[in-house]
């Protein structure tokens, strides 16, 4: 694969194509400029998929709370009133005593990034930012949160701009299936702050002294709280190292083009295909 | 998960009150066991006393020592200055627990409170004698690889899971509670944890509303020389098989103190007196930490699945001392 990378292909895209595109901001800037990213991930046979993914996560994060949804007033019992910020905009809910913030986020809030995995504190799909410290929002009662500052996945991004944890999980193929990985970035996000803090971890040699150089092994340690079954964890280090240190690598692979998919078709004397 | 009332307390006294006001009342704080074991319906509290607004999570010298704020999380705790210079093994031995996410929730007076991970506590068909007295032990003719050796009775055979208490009971710490009279007390943590006799069900000797206020360290001679060691089924976030809070006060290469607790082998932290006795006078070398964990391990009856513990505590209580006296 020594060809050329023809960066200004542009393939043919339907309406639909081009009005999901359009409505995509989220996927905008991994080091490539939105439009010429987006349409390479069309041109890969996951494209659309992605984007339909993608295009329900948004439309379900657009809703608002539906007074008569599922947990409506006549079977919830111990209600309790809070208001807590998530994402930065003030939410003003009224839950029974029993949900947990995870289903708060996800059934109330439309917030359905974070995911539930377990459900019981040990997988870390759940993983969110309670007053900037990562927390397992499935062991999290919301009506503890009074006043809290929650930041979910939804909330890392900055307009178009993607966060840099969100951009190097992509670029270093930190997933494979994606379920546990908004909680993997929340967690990474949160790790560095505590590197920055100094913080000690168990493979930290003398905890008397303040170091914040992240090894892969600390790296390693520090995330053992998410799981992922899929077991991307060499490129979810390698992209935590990356933002960690500020030392970029060039990015290994990019969106297979039209042309280059053709002309390896060819040479695989396979061009039906 | 069953319905119950939701409390926020404003002040000790009231919180305090309000738990023992009411016997099917728990308090809340981190939330890490207890919400886990009332979705699996282990735990059924009609009421939840939420203790995070109250002030009780300040960590400053007290007394030539230094008091702990039962509301401190694991994390603050593990990374506070005055731990990690003075109280090393406190801040291994956390860290040696859970994962991030967790110890930022987990406090320190509901980590001393933790109940045990026995999978037949856990599991409401199966009979258990500490979740539903006189139903008998699952565990002790069931699968027992992770159970105790040490101190176990007919009636239950649970250990004691956690970390951080295998610390605190090296470094002698007391509890502060406040009673549901406002009154409050002190008790060291030698103390505080129970063998499971012929009453499983408590896990502790803290009186129903008994609200925990602070953990207390006296002034300590082992910063230089401890190391807490945990062994585990993997290389993190797991609970210990086995695990090993040791330290060591030296004086020209002769022992002139030593802490010896093992961890998840027992119904509570389990120190080690006879051990300790072994090493004092001795040179700190291969030979003597031998003959301590020979002593500490003498009285262990393992179970048909947990033989392998009394071979892997004796190793860990060498290797410990060993890592303790910086011989290794």
């Amino acid at each position: 694969m020594n060809e050329e990378f023809h960066e200004n292909s542009e393939p043919e895209l339907s309406a639909d194509e081009e009005a999901l595109l359009n409505e995509m901001p989220a996927l905008a800037d991994v080091g490539l400029t939105r439009r010429r990213f987006l349409k390479q991930t069309l041109a890969g046979s996951l494209g659309l998929f992605a984007l339909d993914l993608l295009a329900h996560e948004q439309a379900l994060a657009a809703l608002s709370p539906s007074p008569g949804a599922v947990f409506a007033d006549k079977t919830a019992e111990n209600l309790v009133k809070l208001a807590l910020k998530v994402n930065g905009v003030t939410k003003r809910l009224e839950v029974d005593s029993r949900v947990v913030l995870l289903d708060a986020l996800r059934e109330r809030l439309g917030l359905t990034g974070s995911k539930k995995g377990c459900d019981q504190g040990q997988c870390g799909a759940c993983t969110v930012l309670v007053n900037g410290r990562r927390v397992l929002s499935c062991l999290t009662l919301a009506a503890t949160c009074e006043g809290k500052d929650v930041t979910t996945i939804e909330g890392l991004a900055k307009g178009d701009q993607l966060h840099p944890m969100q951009a190097a999980f992509i670029k270093y193929d930190g997933f494979q299936c994606g379920y546990c990985t908004p909680g993997q970035i929340c967690s990474a996000v949160a790790l560095l702050e505590e590197a920055r803090r100094g913080d000690v971890s168990h493979v930290t040699e003398d905890v008397s002294a303040t170091t914040t150089q992240l090894t892969n092994e600390q790296i390693s340690e520090r995330m053992s709280g998410n799981i992922c079954r899929c077991g991307a964890y060499p490129g979810i280090v390698a992209a935590i190292q990356e933002v960690h240190s500020g030392k970029k690598t060039a990015q290994t692979w990019g969106f297979v083009d039209d042309q280059q998919l053709a002309r390896v078709r060819k040479e695989d004397g396979n061009a039906a295909v | 998960m069953r319905p119950f009332k939701y409390t926020r307390a404003t002040e000790p006294n009231g919180a305090a009150a309000a738990v023992g006001a009411n016997p099917q009342a728990k308090f809340l704080a981190g939330g890490t066991n207890i919400l886990d074991l009332m979705k699996e319906d282990v735990e059924r509290p009609n009421e939840l006393v939420d203790l995070t607004r109250l002030k009780l999570a300040e960590i400053k010298e007290a007394g030539g020592g230094v008091s702990i704020g039962a509301l401190a999380t694991n994390t603050d705790t593990a990374n506070h200055p005055l731990i990690r210079q003075n109280y090393p093994l406190l801040t291994q031995a956390i860290v040696a627990g859970a994962s991030g996410q967790l110890r930022n929730m987990a406090t320190n007076g509901g980590n001393l409170l933790q109940r045990t991970r026995c999978q037949y506590f856990y599991d409401t068909a199966m009979p258990c004698n500490k979740r539903e007295p006189g139903s008998g032990c699952g565990a002790l003719e069931g699968l027992n690889r992770m159970h105790a050796i040490l101190g176990w009775s007919d009636k239950c055979v649970a250990t004691y899971p956690g970390d951080m208490a295998n610390a605190l009971l090296a470094l002698d710490a007391v509890v502060r509670i406040k009673g549901a009279d406002g009154v409050e007390r002190t008790i060291p943590l030698s103390e505080f944890h129970r063998l499971p006799g012929d009453t499983p069900q408590q896990d502790t000797n803290l009186q129903h509303g008994e609200l925990i206020l602070a953990i207390e360290l006296p002034k300590s001679n082992f910063a230089k020389n401890s190391y807490y060691l945990k062994v585990r089924d993997r290389a993190s976030y797991a609970f210990a098989l086995v695990a090993v809070a040791a330290a060591v006060e030296l004086e020209a290469g002769a022992i002139k103190q030593a802490r010896v607790v093992l961890g998840s082998v027992a119904h509570k932290p389990w120190r080690s007196q006879e051990a300790e006795a072994a090493l004092a006078g001795k040179p700190a070398s291969a030979e003597s930490f031998g003959r301590a964990a020979e002593a500490a391990i003498a009285d262990a009856k393992p179970l048909a699945h947990n033989a392998y513990k009394v071979e892997l505590a004796k190793r860990a209580i060498v290797r410990a001392l060993m890592r303790a006296s910086k011989l290794a």
